[in-house]
């Protein structure tokens, strides 16, 4: 699954499009690391067990959007966009969407 | 008094260990910078990108960081606030943690010859304003990688 984030695929020509897919997650850390991660809040610097969180939260909102994409017989992903929001501290949530296409090999 | 005097050691101590991991933080920022100064990032053009060269690989990267404050710089901000102008305690979080997130970015994108249209999206997880805690930001930048043959 190719993806990108502009509005076409260089070197690809886009035959087909089947629309917006989504997808998104809310995922949290347990009660160790959030309590790791308050001391860590008071005394500053990045806050690794959130960043992981956030890269495990991002990683599998892309792939439920690629599943979708699959699901719909698209190739690739264009216009693809990362939106984040706070729900409630220690939680993260990761929303991505993009417009699935049918791309080939240009030539 | 007693509770004053937790206070300001709390201050103070927050106002060392911030200061040492900024400029901590700095010095690696810098560093790495500089040692990616080849792979540019492309914004201007980039939503229809046409090249004549043939690619190789294109690929979405992402760099994610999730950044603190500390408890010193939100008591400098509480001060500052009262007067107005700029909070620098609280610039400089944002500024490191957005250099950051490019940063990882860059660095995920192995062997790309450069990164078009990079976007940064951030929220504030525990917020200032509403419930006056010390803010986390958490930080997500993406973009195009493409790598020619």
């Amino acid at each position: 699954m190719i993806m990108t984030n502009i509005e076409n695929i260089p070197g690809m020509t886009i035959v087909a499009q089947y629309g917006l897919v989504t997808g998104s997650t809310v995922r949290a850390k347990n009660a160790i690391k959030d309590f790791g991660a308050g001391i860590k809040n008071i005394i500053g610097g990045e806050l690794q067990s959130y960043t992981e969180l956030l890269t495990e939260a991002r990683k599998e909102a892309v792939e439920r959007m690629k599943m979708q994409a699959k699901a719909l017989g698209a190739n690739a992903i264009v216009n693809v966009r990362l939106a984040t929001s706070s729900i409630t501290s220690g939680a993260a949530e990761v929303y991505a969407y993009g417009t699935a296409v049918k791309a080939e090999p240009r030539g | 008094m007693g509770e004053i005097l937790i206070l300001l050691i709390i201050v103070g101590v927050t106002y060392v260990t911030g200061t040492i991991i900024e400029k901590r933080h700095y010095k690696d920022i810098i560093k790495r910078e500089i040692a990616l100064i080849k792979k540019p990032i492309i914004n201007a053009g980039a939503k229809t990108w046409n090249s004549k060269k043939k690619i190789k690989k294109i690929e979405l990267v992402t760099g994610e960081v999730v950044i603190s404050g500390d408890y010193f710089k939100n008591f400098a901000a509480t001060l500052k606030s009262f007067f107005g102008g700029r909070l620098t305690s609280f610039e400089s979080v944002l500024d490191r943690g957005r250099r950051e997130a490019i940063l990882r970015m860059r660095e995920n994108a192995k062997d790309a010859n450069f990164i078009i249209n990079a976007r940064i999206e951030s929220v504030m997880i525990n917020d200032y304003y509403t419930n006056n805690s010390v803010p986390q930001c958490a930080i997500i930048a993406y973009g195009t990688a493409i790598t020619y043959e």
